[in-house]
This record gives C-alpha cells, sequence and structure tokens, in this order.
C-alpha cells in the first residue's frame, strides 16, 4: 500500500495545477470552441407534460434568414432510442426517443431542432416552429402514479409500474416487528432536486468526411461511457470513428453522467450538414431537460428491543423515475439506496421494497450521493425519532447501535460488506470539535428565553469506489466499474498519465499529479495529467459516485508499479546489480546499502528510449497501462453537527454552526478534501431548506429558473468547521475511500434533525424538505394551535 | 433582424468598434464577438452571476446588459483583471484559498469580490457574504470563496 504519511507530496496541501488558467478566464469549457463554420442549434420542447402530437409545421422557421435546417423526429431516420444502462430484475423499459415524434411525455421533452448561423436566429426559428398538441391526462407524482386509474404514461405499462424491487428476508422482519418492545414509523418525502451545475449543459459535434470522424465536444463527465451509448447504440457509428472530449466542465454533480437527446441531436445534424453544430442549454432548459435527483416517497418502521437497540428496518420507497429510463435511474432508488439502510448500526433484518413508477416529469437518475443520501436522510431520520420516543440523547443512541470497530470487515443485512470504519471514534471527535455539552446548554439557555434553537446529529455512511464489476454485473449493471490508466514516462524522465476519470470540479490534475510525483520521487510540475479525450485516451469510465481515486487513482498506482518495475531492472543493468537489490528513493535509483551507486530516474527514462544498453531481450520505450477492478466498494463515513435557530415570526432557518468530521481513508490533498467536503455540505443544506424541483399534480414544473428553485448563497451558509479521521480503505492500494459526496449525504439529515430539535418543545416530530419559511411556520402555527 | 447599431467599447483597455444587432447581449458580444471567453453565462436570468463584469468600474451582469448599452463604456473581464503577467491579489487569493474547484463560477466571483472591496477595503465575513449574493457557486459552498476575499482584501490593504 502506499504510505500516506511522511511523504513529500501525498497528504500536502498543495494549490492546485489546474488553477491559473481558471483564475484567468483561459479555461475551455464546451461553450468557448466555436470551429470555423459553427452553426448553433435551438430546441423546441414541449409545454404539456402529456400529449399527442398533431402535426408540427416547420415551414415558417426554415424560411426564416439565416436558417439551415429544421428536423423533427420523423427527419431522424435510423436513429435509435437512448438506452438505459442498468437493468434491474423484471424492468419494464420503454423506449427513449432521442426526439418524440407522436407523444411527448414531459414539459421539456424536444419535438423539434432549429439550426441557424448565430444562436440568436436558432432561437427565433425554434420559436416559429408550430406544434399542434392535443393534451392528455397526465400524472406527475409518483404516488398518484401507481394508484388504479393513474393516467399511464406508456400504453405498455398501464400502472406506471417500471420495477418492484423486494429485498431482504421479509419474514424474518416481520417476525422481528412481532416480538418489538417499540416500533417507529415514519413517513416522509425525499423531494426532488435539479443538480445545477452552474455550467449549463452543452454539445458541439464537428464531421470530418475526409476521415469519416466524429468528434463531440461535451459537458460529460464520462467522455467514453459517451462515446461508447451513443456509436453503439443511438447512432449506429463505428465507434473508433466517433471521438468524445470533455474539455473544461464547469460542475456535473451526477447530471453530467447520462447521455443526453441533445448530444444525439447535434451528433446526428453535424454530419447531415456538413457543418460544426454547437448548443449550449439556457438555464430554463437545463430545468426541464438535466436529469433530476432523489423524489422518493417513504413509509419506514423501525422495531427496538427494550435496551434501546434496533432489531429491524422495514422500508417500502415509491421512486420517481420519471417519463423515461435515465442511463442509471433504475440504479439508483435500488442498488444504490437499497445496500445503505443500515447506516452505521447494527440492524439484523432488513426488508426494503422499491416501486419504480414512471410519471409526466423529466427523467431522473444520479445526483450527488445518487441514492445513498436517500437511505442515509432516512435512517438518519428514524435515529432522531426513535431516541426522542426512547428518551435518550440522539449521540448516545446511536452509539449505542454502531457497528463496533472489531467488527469490521463488517457484514450488513442489506448484502454488502462494510471494509473498514470506526464510527464511535468519528462520533467523539465530531462532539468535542463541536463542543457538543456546550450546544446542549446554550440551547437551554435559548430556550429559556423562548427560542427555537435546535442541535442536530448525523453518522452518514456511504457506499462509494463503484464498483467491483462482477459484482455490479450481477446487479444488472450494463458496464464494467473499472478505471484505467496509461502512465507514460518521456526520455526526459517527465511523465504523462492518461486517466479515464474526469475532472469537473474535482482537482485531479494536482491530486493524480502529487500521486505520481510522490512515487516516483519526481517533480509535481515534470508530471501531466490527461482526461477527457476518447481519442487521446485508452479507455475509461469516467467521475461519480466519488470513485476517481478509489478506482482511477488505484489504477495509476498500478499503471506506476509497471513502469516502476520496468525501470528498476533498466537501473539494475546499468547499475550491474541484480533488480531485487536496486530501489528507488527520491527520483534516484539505488543498490541497496550502497548510496553512492546510483542513477537518476530521468537517465533510466533517457536509455529506455535510447535503447542502446538494455538488458538482454528488453523492449525500448517505458510507459505501462492498468485497469483496476476494485475488489468491493469503499465505506466513508462520518458525523456531522449542526446548530440552527428558527424564528418562530417568519419561519425562517438560521444555520448558527456546522461542525463535520469525515472519514475517507488515506487523504492525498488535504486542501482538495476540504473543498469537497465544503461545497458537498451547501448542497446538503440546501436540499434541507431551500431546493425543490416541484411540480405540480399534472406534472407541469413549477421551478423553471433560479427564481424559482432557490441555490444556496454566501449569506444562507456559516463558515464550516471541520476536521478528519483516517480509517484507510484496506483493499486498495491508496487506502483512499472517496470524499466527493459525504457532506451532501450527511449534511440534509443533519440540518433537519436541528430544526425539529429546535421545534420539538412544540411537539414537532417531523417536517418533509425543504424546510423553507411558510413551511416551517406553518407547522408552527399548526403546533401551537394544537397546544392551545 | 433589425438594423445593425455602431459601438464602441474599450474592453480590457482595448478600443473595439463593431456594428451589433440591438438585442445582442454585452455577454455574448464579449464572447461570440471579441472571443474573450472568461466571462461565462450559468443562468441568463440574472441570478448567478458567472457573467458578471465590470463596467466603468462597477460589477454588472452582463447578460442583463445590451452591448449597446455598453457604448462608449469601459469594460473590465476577467482576462484584464491581472496586469503585466501578475496576477491580481484576488486571483491569487482564489488560488492560495482554494477558492474554486470547476472554475465556471470563478471570473465572476472575483469581478464582483473586486466591487466590494472597491468600495469597502476592510469588510467582515459577513459583509463579504452579503456582497456575494448575487454570485452562485455549487461546487465551494462559498467557506473558501470568503477566506479568499478576506485574504484579498488584506493584501490589497497591505500594498496600499
Amino acid at each position: 500500500m502506499v504510505q500516506a504519511t511522511g511523504r513529500r507530496y501525498i497528504g500536502a496541501a498543495i494549490k492546485r495545477k489546474e488553477d491559473p488558467r481558471f483564475i484567468t478566464g483561459r479555461g475551455t469549457y464546451v461553450d468557448d470552441l466555436a470551429p470555423p463554420g459553427t452553426v448553433y442549434a435551438a430546441m423546441v420542447r414541449s409545454p404539456y407534460p402529456h400529449a399527442r402530437i398533431r402535426s408540427i409545421d416547420t415551414r415558417r422557421a426554415r424560411e426564416m434568414p439565416g436558417v439551415l435546417a429544421v428536423f423533427t423526429g420523423a427527419d431522424l431516420e435510423g436513429v435509435n432510442p437512448n438506452p438505459v444502462g442498468w437493468l434491474v430484475p423484471e424492468l419494464r423499459a420503454v423506449p427513449y426517443p432521442v426526439m418524440a415524434r407522436d407523444r411527448v411525455r414531459y414539459v421539456g421533452e424536444i419535438v423539434a431542432v432549429a439550426i441557424a448561423e448565430d444562436r440568436y436566429l436558432a432561437e427565433d426559428a425554434a420559436q416559429a416552429v408550430e406544434v399542434d398538441y392535443e393534451p392528455l391526462p397526465a400524472v406527475g407524482d409518483a404516488t398518484k402514479a401507481v394508484q388504479a386509474g393513474a393516467p399511464a404514461v406508456h400504453d405498455q405499462v398501464p400502472d406506471n409500474v417500471a420495477f418492484r424491487l423486494p429485498f431482504g428476508d421479509q419474514a424474518a422482519v416481520d417476525a422481528a416487528f412481532t416480538t418489538a418492545q417499540r416500533v417507529v414509523r415514519l413517513e416522509l418525502v425525499n423531494q426532488r432536486l435539479v443538480p445545477s451545475a452552474i455550467e449549463p449543459r452543452a454539445a458541439l459535434a464537428s464531421y470530418d468526411p475526409a476521415t469519416d470522424q466524429l468528434t463531440l465536444w461535451l459537458t460529460s463527465q464520462n467522455p467514453h461511457l459517451i462515446r461508447l451509448l451513443l456509436s453503439a447504440f443511438v447512432l449506429g457509428l463505428p465507434e473508433h470513428k466517433v471521438r468524445v472530449i470533455s474539455p473544461d466542465v464547469g460542475g456535473g454533480f451526477g447530471s453530467k453522467i447520462p447521455l443526453y437527446s441533445e448530444e444525439c441531436i447535434v451528433a446526428w445534424a453535424a454530419r447531415r450538414l456538413g457543418r460544426p453544430v454547437k448548443w449550449t442549454a439556457k438555464r430554463s432548459e437545463s430545468f426541464l431537460s438535466d436529469r433530476h435527483g432523489r423524489d422518493h416517497h417513504t413509509v419506514a418502521e423501525m422495531a427496538l428491543d427494550g435496551e434501546g437497540r434496533v432489531t429491524a428496518l422495514r422500508v417500502r420507497t415509491v421512486a420517481n423515475l420519471g417519463a423515461y429510463l435515465s442511463t442509471l435511474g433504475p440504479a439508483i432508488p435500488t442498488w444504490a439506496y437499497i445496500p445503505l439502510l443500515s447506516g452505521q448500526y447494527v440492524i439484523p433484518h432488513i426488508y426494503a421494497e422499491v416501486v419504480g413508477a414512471y410519471t409526466n416529469t423529466p427523467p431522473t437518475d444520479a445526483y450527488r450521493g445518487a441514492g445513498r443520501p436517500e437511505a442515509c436522510y432516512l435512517i438518519e431520520r428514524l435515529m432522531d425519532v426513535a431516541a426522542r420516543e426512547l428518551g435518550l440523547d440522539p449521540a448516545e443512541f446511536r452509539r449505542r447501535n454502531f457497528v463496533p470497530p472489531d467488527r469490521f470487515p463488517y457484514q450488513t443485512s442489506v448484502a454488502v460488506v462494510y471494509d473498514s470504519g470506526n464510527y464511535p471514534g468519528a462520533l467523539d471527535k465530531a462532539l468535542a470539535l463541536a463542543d457538543y455539552q456546550g450546544m446542549r446548554r446554550q440551547q437551554e439557555e435559548a430556550r429559556r428565553e423562548g427560542r427555537y434553537v435546535g442541535i442536530g446529529i448525523s453518522c452518514y455512511i456511504e457506499a462509494c469506489g463503484f464498483a467491483p464489476s462482477k459484482l455490479v454485473g450481477q446487479l444488472g449493471a450494463q458496464a464494467g466499474l473499472w478505471e484505467s490508466a496509461l502512465v507514460r514516462a518521456h526520455p526526459t524522465g517527465r511523465v504523462t498519465v492518461l486517466t479515464g476519470a474526469h475532472s469537473h470540479g474535482q482537482g485531479h490534475e494536482t491530486t493524480f499529479a502529487q500521486i505520481v510525483a510522490e512515487e516516483l520521487g519526481i517533480s509535481l510540475d515534470d508530471v501531466e495529467i490527461v482526461h477527457g479525450d476518447s481519442g487521446a485516451i485508452p479507455m475509461g469510465m469516467g467521475t461519480y459516485g466519488s470513485r476517481s481515486l478509489a478506482v482511477g487513482g488505484s489504477a495509476i498506482v498500478r499503471a506506476l508499479e509497471r513502469v516502476k518495475d520496468k525501470a528498476r531492472r533498466i537501473a539494475a543493468h546499468l547499475l550491474e546489480a541484480a533488480p531485487e537489490d536496486v530501489e528507488l528513493r527520491e527520483g534516484r535509483f539505488y543498490v541497496r546499502g550502497v548510496p553512492d551507486r546510483g542513477v537518476d530516474w530521468a537517465a533510466v527514462a533517457l536509455q529506455a528510449y535510447l535503447a542502446h544498453n538494455l538488458p538482454e531481450g528488453m523492449e525500448p520505450g517505458l510507459e505501462a497501462s492498468a485497469f483496476y477492478d476494485p475488489e468491493n466498494f469503499t465505506f466513508p463515513f462520518g458525523t456531522h453537527i449542526s446548530m440552527v435557530e428558527v424564528d418562530p415570526e417568519t419561519g425562517l432557518v438560521k444555520v448558527l454552526r456546522y461542525v463535520a468530521v469525515d472519514d475517507a481513508g488515506n487523504i492525498i490533498n488535504p486542501l482538495v478534501f476540504e473543498g469537497q467536503v465544503h461545497g458537498g455540505i451547501a448542497q446538503g443544506v440546501g436540499q434541507a431548506l431551500l431546493e425543490w424541483g416541484r411540480f405540480d399534480e399534472d406534472g407541469t414544473p413549477l421551478a423553471a429558473s433560479f427564481m424559482e428553485y432557490a441555490l444556496p448563497r454566501a449569506s444562507h451558509l456559516p463558515s464550516f468547521k471541520t476536521d478528519v479521521q483516517v480509517t484507510p480503505c484496506p483493499h486498495n492500494p491508496l487506502g483512499a475511500k472517496g470524499i466527493g459526496e459525504a457532506g451532501t449525504i450527511a449534511a440534509t439529515p443533519c440540518i433537519v434533525n436541528a430544526v425539529v430539535d429546535a421545534l420539538s418543545p412544540l411537539g414537532i416530530r417531523h417536517l418533509d424538505t425543504p424546510l423553507t419559511p411558510p413551511r416551517v411556520w406553518e407547522a408552527i402555527r399548526q403546533a401551537r394551535a394544537r397546544q392551545a | 433582424m433589425a438594423e445593425k447599431v455602431p459601438i464602441t467599447v474599450t474592453v480590457n483597455g482595448v478600443q473595439h468598434r463593431h456594428e451589433v444587432e440591438p438585442r445582442l447581449l454585452l455577454v455574448h458580444y464579449l464572447r461570440d464577438v471579441l472571443r474573450l471567453t472568461g466571462t461565462h453565462v450559468g443562468c441568463d436570468t440574472s441570478q448567478c452571476g458567472a457573467c458578471t463584469v465590470l463596467l466603468d468600474g462597477q460589477a454588472v451582469k452582463s447578460c442583463t446588459v445590451l452591448a449597446v448599452q455598453a457604448d462608449g463604456c469601459q469594460v473590465t473581464t476577467i482576462e484584464g483583471l491581472g496586469s503585466d503577467g501578475q496576477l491580481h491579489p484576488l486571483q491569487e487569493a482564489f488560488w492560495e484559498k482554494h477558492g474554486l474547484q470547476c472554475g465556471f463560477c470563478t471570473p465572476g466571483m472575483i469581478l464582483a469580490a473586486y466591487d466590494l472591496l472597491s468600495r469597502r477595503p476592510d469588510p467582515s465575513e459577513e459583509e463579504v457574504r452579503h456582497a456575494l449574493e448575487g454570485n452562485y457557486c455549487r461546487c465551494t459552498g462559498y467557506h473558501n470563496i470568503v477566506q479568499a476575499v478576506l485574504y484579498a482584501a488584506e493584501k490589497m490593504r497591505g500594498s496600499r
């Protein structure tokens, strides 16, 4: 395993290598590109959640100045539907057409595209397309969609049930409930969220007939995966004739994983028109057409024995999949959700049933955390409600139920095996950092003054490092989830690493370079990380699920081992020593025990290419690639604690303090690590207090701009107080687990627990998110009326 | 298409003359006509602030300004902030304090902070948070952005 301490680069808070271009405005995002001859696409989208298309008249639009073409679904002959990438058992899949032809099923579904010489003319033309719709009955809410008599989103799925997945030993769970001393029940909504990366999605396609090469620049988290889906499934093109480049990408948060209709349309149109075609989403389009996240309705029951220990958990969830299945859509509320339902706790029996429902809303897929925040929110809310009913301190009740540190690897009752952990350690550290007892005293004082101050705790767990390919194959994934790396030492000793992971803010150009510089003992400036180009990088699965370091970083370590091994053999040859006696330290190979006999890394690299004096039979060159397929998931965890105050006159929640202790194993760069925690917390607070991708009953969106969808602003948040615990991952060479989503998973229940704690003197037991002022104010009003 | 209007705009110290459509937004003039792509479009409804530039020294959201309104004005974009190959203290501070991740909001954030510090050289944390209300960042949770602005303020006071 790579040592994490006492090193020069690994573990050091190094300023990011990529930042100079971003702070000077020299980043290159997709919309910044405009090859000569670029034309612009504007989409015509359905204004109805459900309608039959009677006719589309494009004549007026086509005749407008500067317009090259207007295409409808009928023109896209031979373009196949967008495939689903993860099949759950008995999935009733429906085709997701790239462009609707005779029926639309959500507001924002594309019915036509106008292409013109500039973006203004394209918009003009799109607005001149006349579509005659016959509105149909529609349903936006998943629980209503699966009730008898609901309008069918797809005729072939009359009950709107895409799948019904039972998991666990139902009889054992029922038995545990029969003998329970106490049962805690909670019904909750995990509201729909719109991921809202600040860079809107964009797609640029260019076709070169001379080479028959189609090049796409996309805002994608996983260019190779998109190339495969687009070439082999949608367009039926040879994969080697399609190149997908993800240049600088302005945040993803899961919403830039799937293959999107717009990407397919510009790819097709560029070939058809022989001009580069670019589309950039307006923010209103982002709301209508980006994949959304969450949107669960859950009823859960927890069984407890007489000593305050959890004995069983029963969960029923209806998940809103939207009108079509997105790339990973079916996996998110199932395999990314159910296996996390045990939280940090020993829960001997768990039974879960998830119903995936079609509705007349945009499809849902991964959003930061993706299934795991939903599981964590559920279990952490239940733990709080149970603690309150038992009259126990929420920290003490959690401690009583933790998986003890000596029981790892720990087999949960929901299939997964936790790799390593120290849950009481993180809790204690967070309690101390927050001065929990002091917080409770402050709360007492505030209550005496008639103020509503609350303290929230959440002890989260997540599964990262997606994923062992064989296992996910058994679970229905249509891809392996390894990662690849190619390490190329140049004749000067400088190194280029081609990684299949993609950075859209995570800082791989720095953290991955730290690994390489450390392992080879060379300067950080002598390492270049290349990512996001299927034409340059042999293969890759991309970045999501906090997998880049644990999987992509491990692939780099494996490739480095191969490069180092060959270099050592060359060095041994040059030093006339046995390879096993030669070691690499600080950029120089030495004969062990003879410190004055050595040869520099750069001299070895040069010799590898000169090939004048290589060991007998050795090929020239110094590069190696590796595919790393993880043995298990990684299981980061931690404890977050918050303190809030609720203004009873307005319902406004103010976050006074926020403390986080995270344990994601070994840390490569504490600066980057903390940044991920901070950003994650903000998004979790957003779900708790502000954000709501709201639809009315028939699926008409009520939030289609940042006017109606409230993102956290600087003024909504306090400064955060963070610390770490380090429990290395035992099964990958970096000992790292992943920190990308932790904050988001932890923060939502942490804040909601605090708000409910603040309002508990009023007898309030639960409130659904987002805890906006009107909702909180109304809950207080009703509670006071009940008390009076 | 409406008749084009001649404009003269000085951007980062360089004077430009163009004929533009009256409806052309300043941000598209900067990005598509002048090819200064450091100014970004995040929302086109004036909430996110990614398009913030300085118009005659004041921060404006360039998605809400028409190019013709900038006629005769001085515009500073992120590309024009440093001088002689030197980073501006705010740029240094965002780098030093890890005040950016994906970098998309960063140019607008830096220029909004520039506007604040030109008015209030010694802001409190609360004032920084208030001043940046019109600029969204989805990556950083603002913690390090606030630290960066406070750090830059200190540096800039020191060099005065």
